[in-house]
């Protein structure tokens, strides 16, 4: 007998890992939850059939969607987190001493709840005293926020389901109005690659632009997601994502990273012709 | 035979034994359940192109139905407490004609509001019959037009004894009821027909706390969009009659304008909806209050606009408010209702219904998700925040009284001639304006134009509202009647 999980990636692609066995199954109010076992890949989540993370790979995504606003911004204390109710984003924040007040908006408690459960690699640091976790809509809670945060990151998923919102002018305008004058936000930005995927990351891209007046785009490998060629998206008030980045400061850290170095960091705004068409297409003239 | 039940759908249930027989078609629609068109079958899929059907013996005929759209029509009767329902499918303007043909022969009195529809006024063009309008009345701070009051339609009784029938607005589009039960009485009093136009109304028919509906308080004919908020496919109505009507008389003047090749899909839609809200409309309609009154909270708290509701009610000209509506006043904000409208669509990729001079209506229904409510709430909070302004110099919607010169029937076939906009001051017109939507006439034919109606019409242009009704498609130019 063999088990596989197979995500399509496009209609005419899909993706496969060997499943040891499953470890939960369940819908909640917003989606279908499951966490599989896999000998390739450890544990993963999947959020309605979509790979959501995996132990193998976590790593990259959740490095660099934490280590390079942190590594850009001098004096972080407030983060706001949407979405990313895995824990991993936390993971990577709370070990910034710096870091007064984390607060967590995920949809979806039973994401958290499974998670601490089937995922610690990733929830353990959940319970961290400064971490607040708010069962909310994240576009409803960032309405209700003016000029609190220095970083907020948003871990959402794709722009279809309940992450819709969270890919909207009206939440990146919300966040600006949230965020410090100082301020700067992340967010997973989906695959310049498959046309599907591109045209989310593109409208993503125009919508940004619209809202902050620094907005730039840095790219990362992750196996598990389509075509393995991920984006983030840089959005900042003030601060220069290349140009502001102080990497001997964040060296003396001396946090210990398994994919993000300061290198990697001036080398993940630098982005194939292909990408920079695809978003000099949605910039304004 | 099974027992006819609202569990049951005869129209849908005959649709789909035809489909079982595989018959072959040598009728028309010449596309041959899509074979003949397969862009149109790629488009809208094979199941639905197998049911675009002819009229035949097992489906019934919707000009003359004698068994499964009787049926049909038989349930949605009792659904809606109506005597008998008819199946309309020229959309609610043919039923709210086919109501005032049915009341009003050519010269007869009808009395209405000024704010109805335009299909409204269309159907006086087509009976011959003249308006007596009773002034709805302003809200000062809103600036939306309201309900009649009970007063102001005794008046007109009173003014007008030989007056054929009353046309309601239930509610009008901002959701606004009239004492409609006490208007009911006292017209019925003096013998005349009592008319609504329940357009905006279907829920009022299933949902519990919503204002009364036509028939249970003894109107005797109503037009209902089943597509608004009952969930039908677009153009599909209803026609209710009630007490004395004589359902004869009502289908031969239907049939007057009505297709005599009515669609099979917005029949059966029809027939599925009216199960549908039969057996759960009370708590859909729940659902859809509960949404609204939360986005009501949730607009309310972001400051500036004004998310209006039952506090409204003044026992008068506002009896009652259907708090399914999610009406929004806006003019505190600097920002014209069509102004916000035109940002929502064109900056958040949000669709409302309409906006005009101080307000926009974001239609709720069992379709939308909590989630989206927030998109639309987020989106106002930004549009204030970027778009706010100083509100001095904004115009407020205000009762212009018509000053009616000419029956409509008889301004619209008058010899008439073409005026820039701007010379027309004092003429007679002989067309329409008005926004779209609402589609509330501004001007009627057979009324006079003034300078302040010029002056509403150019600040509508202005703001970006979409003017029609005009022979000039960019309204420029106006049909008025010639003098000698």
């Amino acid at each position: 007998m063999e088990l596989w999980f197979t995500e399509k990636h496009t209609e005419n692609v899909t993706f496969s890992i060997k499943v040891d066995r499953q470890l939960y199954c369940g819908r909640s109010d917003f989606q279908r939850i499951d966490i599989f076992e896999s000998k390739e890949f450890g544990r993963f989540l999947t959020l309605d059939g979509y790979m959501m993370l995996t132990e193998k790979d976590e790593f990259i995504y959740h490095e660099m969607i934490v280590h390079v606003p942190m590594a850009v911004h001098p004096a972080v204390k407030r983060v706001l987190v949407i979405g990313g109710g895995d824990g991993g984003a936390v993971r990577e924040l709370v070990r910034y001493p710096s870091i007064e007040q984390i607060d967590l908006v995920e949809i979806d408690r039973q994401v958290v709840d499974v998670c601490r459960k089937y995922l610690p690699q990733t929830a353990s640091r959940l319970d961290d005293p400064r971490v607040t976790i708010y069962y909310e809509d994240g576009l409803k809670f960032v309405r209700t926020r003016e000029n609190v945060y220095d970083l907020i990151i948003v871990d959402s998923t794709d722009p279809f389901g309940p992450g819709e919102g969270l890919f909207t002018k009206e939440f990146y305008g919300n966040c600006y109005k949230a965020l410090t004058a100082e301020g700067l936000m992340v967010n997973q930005q989906e695959s310049p690659f498959y046309p599907v995927d591109a045209i989310a990351m593109q409208r993503a891209h125009k919508r940004i632009v619209d809202s902050f007046p620094i907005s730039r785009v840095y790219q990362a490998h992750i196996p598990t997601y389509p075509s393995g060629h991920w984006l983030f998206g840089f959005a900042s008030k003030k601060y220069h994502p290349v140009t502001d980045f102080n990497d001997s400061k964040w060296e003396t850290l001396g946090l210990k990273t398994k994919y993000y170095n300061t290198k990697i960091h001036i080398g993940a705004f630098a982005l194939p012709n292909y990408v920079k068409n695809l978003l000099e297409e949605v910039e304004p003239d | 035979m099974k027992e006819l039940s609202q569990e049951r759908a005869p129209v849908l249930e005959a649709l789909n034994r035809y489909k079982s027989m595989r018959v072959v078609p040598f009728d028309v629609p010449g596309h041959k359940r899509g074979k003949g068109n397969r862009e149109l079958t790629d488009f809208l899929g094979e199941r639905c192109l197998t049911v675009d059907v002819n009229s035949m013996k097992p489906l019934d005929n919707l000009c003359h139905p004698v068994s499964v759209i009787k049926e049909a029509e038989e349930l949605a009767a009792e659904a809606f407490g109506a005597r008998h329902a008819f199946f309309m499918v020229n959309g609610t303007t043919s039923a709210v004609q086919s109501m005032v043909m049915s009341a009003c022969k050519r010269g007869d009195k009808i009395i209405m509001p000024r704010n109805v529809h335009r299909s409204a006024i269309n159907a006086l063009i087509l009976s011959g019959a003249s308006p007596v309008y009773v002034n709805p009345g302003v809200h000062t701070d809103l600036g939306i037009s309201l309900g009649m009051s009970l007063g102001d339609v005794k008046q007109a009784i009173i003014e007008n004894p030989d007056a054929k029938a009353i046309l309601i607005n239930n509610p009008t589009y901002y959701g606004i009821c009239s004492n409609l039960k006490a208007i009911t009485e006292l017209v019925h009093k003096h013998h005349m027909l009592v008319l609504v136009d329940e357009a905006h109304g279907t829920h009022f028919y299933f949902g519990r706390n919503l204002p009364p509906s036509a028939m249970s308080v003894g109107a005797d004919m109503a037009a209902v969009s089943m597509h608004k908020s009952g969930g039908s496919l677009t153009q599909s109505s209803l026609l209710l009659i009630n007490n004395d009507v004589s359902e004869g008389y009502v289908r031969q003047i239907i049939n007057l304008t009505q297709t005599t090749s009515g669609s099979y899909l917005l029949i059966s839609s029809l027939d599925i909806s009216r199960r549908n809200l039969a057996l759960r409309g009370d708590e859909i309609f729940q659902g859809v209050a509960d949404m609204a009154a939360y986005a009501r909270e949730e607009v309310n708290h972001i400051g500036g606009y004004y998310a209006f509701s039952r506090e409204l009610v003044n026992g008068n000209t506002i009896c009652d408010f259907d708090v399914t509506k999610l009406s929004i006043h806006t003019l505190d904000i600097g920002l014209a209702g069509i102004e916000v409208y035109d940002l929502l669509r064109d900056e958040y990729d949000i669709q409302i219904e309409f906006g005009d001079i101080g307000n926009i209506l974001a239609y709720l229904s069992i379709g939308d998700r909590k989630l989206d409510l927030e998109r639309l709430v987020s989106a106002l909070s930004e549009i204030k925040r970027r778009y706010a302004k100083d509100k001095t110099g904004m115009l407020s919607q205000e009762y212009i009284k018509p000053q009616i010169i000419l029956a409509p029937a008889e301004a619209f076939y008058a010899e008439s001639e073409s005026l820039p906009l701007e010379q027309s001051v004092g003429r007679v017109c002989s067309e329409f304006v008005m926004c779209y939507p609402p589609g509330i006439p501004i001007l009627a034919p057979g009324e006079k134009i003034t300078a302040e109606i010029l002056e509403y019409i150019q600040y509508a242009k202005a703001k970006g509202s979409f003017l029609t009704g005009t022979q000039d498609s960019l309204v420029n130019q106006i049909r008025t009647i010639k003098e000698r």
